[in-house]
């Protein structure tokens, strides 16, 4: 029995009254000049919204009859459910910045979000970006902004001095970390108080994972295949166990903040930190070195031959299904998926990782740790992280792997805590065959 | 022939006294009287009656916000096989029972202290008081830079005793503990502000009484402050204990229920299913620390009332 809410009943519409008027500030609507205003909802990070203002801009500047105010909404889960709010009470601006993967999964886009499949709009973005903005074959958003890279980010001055090779497999890693540890300095950063940061061996291991049993997303998702019974994706749990045993964090690990870890790193204090590269970016301004200092290795695994690196996709650009303006913001969205459109964001913000834009290029001057990444997609060594591929993530990884992390559960526990965990996640999705 | 001697119950329980009896005065222009509530009942029906009815009713169901399903209990089954929960409902506890205890001592400690004839008493009294005044979150994240190893001032403080490099907020046997100390920190002003005016409540004859008969300051609390100031304690402990199980805020800004699950409670778990998306979940959690709340206060509250009247 499926109850749709706008059928519940007078109390849910006051209810839904008194939110609309709390969270609302309405969609865009005509001036008097004849031109549409479009109303674009983003996160207000610094990053974020530095890019959001750069892209309507420049729209804005080529465009006479489409004008796009930028609109924030809070980060993180808090601006999730400011999202689902809106969907769910049919107030949502015209275009709206959210992830993709995943979290788009959660959005209910059949029912919310304005449908893209086949429309001229996608002219320009890359096929291989499509399946993360999809359900059920349908296409509901472009690209903005660059990819990022999961994997290790090193600090290159510490591999010159120490003499250390850019490992290709577990065991070498090992090696440069016992290295690293006998001259005194932290091998791997670990900074748990941020404790989305403890899940980056985890689910940046998902490449190998993914060479070692290439049906996994698909047997993960039909709720065939378990992490902690299959033994490529136990070996991240116990990866982060072993850096952990072996004595390789910084002191104080458990309530460190990503961003001591990464003040650790830029200084060669510490010399690995297992990361996403969307922090380079921030460090720039202030320590300019970061740019050539620091590099990026994927998650090593066990062929040499076969070194690679898992990739997060880039966010996505959605219209509300029931927009007023939906030719006119499929106008601003092909803009945004455009070589036009990456070059307005460029300039702002400099790249975590590759664009999904035909024809947009990274810069010359783009730091090295993206230029590690871009060698890695140049060679074809890598893959989009589990939550691009599947819709299954259970909630509670990253307090599991702090747990995992900092030696108080062990990897092959953790592996099945977790398992329970994404089992009561895509039950309250309502995943078929769970 | 059997007397009955128990104590009369007091005013209560005797008739208003004089005038027409309460039920004659109902009887007369019943209607009226009654729709003068009604402005104030469509208020309490609208943003409390109606709310906490929905909230019982997606607690059954698999809630989207964009749609809900009626699962049934099925939620209950999943919270309560949360595997969090276990370790949650332990540290919920001990939160509430550390607090509750330390608050009651340092509460009573400081309320005989600043009810004595100390010169500085009115300063020390806004001293105790001032943590009160401060917002939860902007402790907790005050602590959390003063409880970090090595640069935290705590650290450097202790390290002059020799004890140093211990990660308070970091480590799983510490974490709770440090999180309840600040939490007591913050609410022992209140308990001690309820101790002053139950202390200064207290008959001086009492007191003279016991000076007559050559008591001393112990015999002076022993004898008297204590016992008679049983009613602050009743609400200081009553009140910190509702406030320790439902504590949230704290914890949440201090250590995120972590490291791992070794800090959360029941509130957090809530919190973190609401997180995740998941609605109904949360919702059916709510309803159960509710429940458990009331489990507890309501016993707690009938005896300690009864031990009130007997002291």
């Amino acid at each position: 029995m499926k109850i749709s809410h706008r059928r519940l009943g007078g109390a849910v519409a006051a209810f839904g009254v008194a939110l609309t008027a709390l969270t609302a500030c309405g969609s865009g609507g005509d001036s008097a000049d004849g031109t549409v205003e479009l109303s674009f909802l983003v996160d207000n990070s610094e990053t974020t919204l530095a890019q959001a203002n750069a892209v309507a801009d420049a729209f804005n500047a080529t465009s006479t009859d489409v004008k796009v105010e930028v609109e924030t909404r809070p980060q993180g889960t808090e601006g999730d459910n400011v999202v689902k709010t809106r969907l769910s009470t049919g107030d949502m601006s015209d275009v709206f910045w959210y992830p993709s993967g995943s979290l788009l999964q959660a959005l209910n886009p059949a029912q919310s979000i304005a449908d893209l499949t086949g429309d001229p709009v996608l002219k320009d973005v890359e096929e291989g970006f499509l399946p993360v903005v999809s359900q059920d074959a349908k296409v509901y958003g472009v690209p903005i902004g660059s990819g990022t890279g999961g994997g290790i980010l090193y600090n290159r001055k510490v591999y010159a001095e120490l003499g250390l090779q850019v490992p290709k497999t577990w065991a070498e890693f090992t090696a440069n970390n016992d290295k690293i540890k006998a001259a005194g300095k932290t091998a791997v950063i670990s900074t748990f108080k941020d404790s989305w940061s403890s899940q980056l061996l985890v689910l940046a291991d998902f490449y190998n994972v993914q060479n070692a049993a290439p049906t996994f997303a698909q047997d993960y998702t039909a709720n065939k295949a378990k992490f902690a019974t299959t033994p490529a994706a136990l070996t991240g749990f116990a990866h982060l166990n072993e850096v952990n045993a072996k004595g390789y964090q910084n002191k104080g690990f458990g309530s460190a903040t990503v961003d001591q870890g990464m003040k650790l790193l830029l200084s060669g204090e510490g010399a690995h930190f297992p990361m996403l590269t969307f922090t380079l970016p921030p460090l720039l301004k202030d320590n300019p070195e970061a740019a050539t200092d620091l590099g990026f290795f994927g998650v090593p695994g066990t062929d040499p031959a076969k070194a690679g690196a898992t990739i997060w996709e880039p966010a996505a650009v959605y219209a509300a299904k029931d927009t007023e303006h939906l030719a006119e913001a499929k106008k601003f969205m092909a803009f945004v998926a455009s070589p036009a459109g990456i070059d307005a964001i460029k300039d702002i913000s400099a790249p975590t990782g590759p664009y999904r834009v035909k024809g947009a290029k990274l810069p010359d001057d783009a730091m090295q740790a993206v230029k590690d990444i871009q060698g890695y997609i140049d060679a074809g060594l890598t893959a989009p992280a589990l939550e691009y591929l599947s819709p299954v993530k259970g909630p509670s990884l990253e307090q599991i792997t702090v747990a995992v992390g900092s030696g108080l559960t062990p990897p092959a526990e953790g592996a099945g805590q977790y398992d329970k965990d994404v089992e009561k996640q895509a039950e309250q999705l309502g995943l078929a065959g769970w | 022939m059997v007397v009955d001697d128990r104590p009369s119950a007091g005013p209560r329980a005797k008739s208003a006294g004089p005038g027409p009896s309460r039920s004659a005065r109902r009887r007369t222009g019943a209607a009226q009287p009654y729709s003068l509530y009604l402005p104030a009942g469509v208020v309490y029906l609208v943003i409390f009656l109606v709310p906490t009815a929905m909230a019982f009713y997606f607690s059954l169901t698999r809630w989207t916000l964009f749609e809900s399903q009626f699962v049934g209990l099925q939620n209950y089954k999943d919270f309560f096989a949360e595997q969090s929960l276990r370790i949650s409902l332990q540290n919920t506890l001990v939160y509430a029972v550390v607090t509750s205890l330390l608050k009651v001592v340092f509460g009573l400690l400081l309320g005989v202290m600043l009810t004595s004839r100390l010169r500085t008493t009115g300063f020390l009294r806004s001293v105790v008081f001032f943590p009160v005044l401060v917002s939860t979150v902007a402790v907790g994240i005050t602590f959390s830079v003063l409880l970090r190893p090595d640069t935290g001032l705590v650290d450097k403080a202790l390290a002059l005793v020799g004890v140093s490099g211990t990660d308070w907020l970091g480590s799983a046997q510490t974490a709770l503990l440090s999180v309840a100390l600040v939490d007591v920190w913050k609410g022992v002003g209140l308990a001690t502000v309820i101790y002053i005016a139950g202390i200064l409540s207290i008959p001086q004859t009492y007191y003279e009484a016991v000076a007559v008969d050559g008591g001393g300051a112990w015999q002076r609390f022993r004898h008297v402050t204590f016992p008679l100031s049983w009613p602050a304690t009743y609400s200081v402990v009553l009140l910190s204990l509702i406030g320790g199980l439902r504590s949230f805020d704290l914890i949440w800004t201090m250590t995120r229920g972590g490291p791992g699950f070794s800090s959360d409670v029941i509130a957090s778990i809530i919190y973190k299913q609401y997180q995740a998306g998941f609605y109904g979940l949360s919702t059916a959690g709510n309803v159960v620390l509710f429940v458990l709340v009331t489990a507890l206060i309501l016993p707690l509250s009938w005896y300690l009332g009864k031990k009130e009247v007997a002291a």
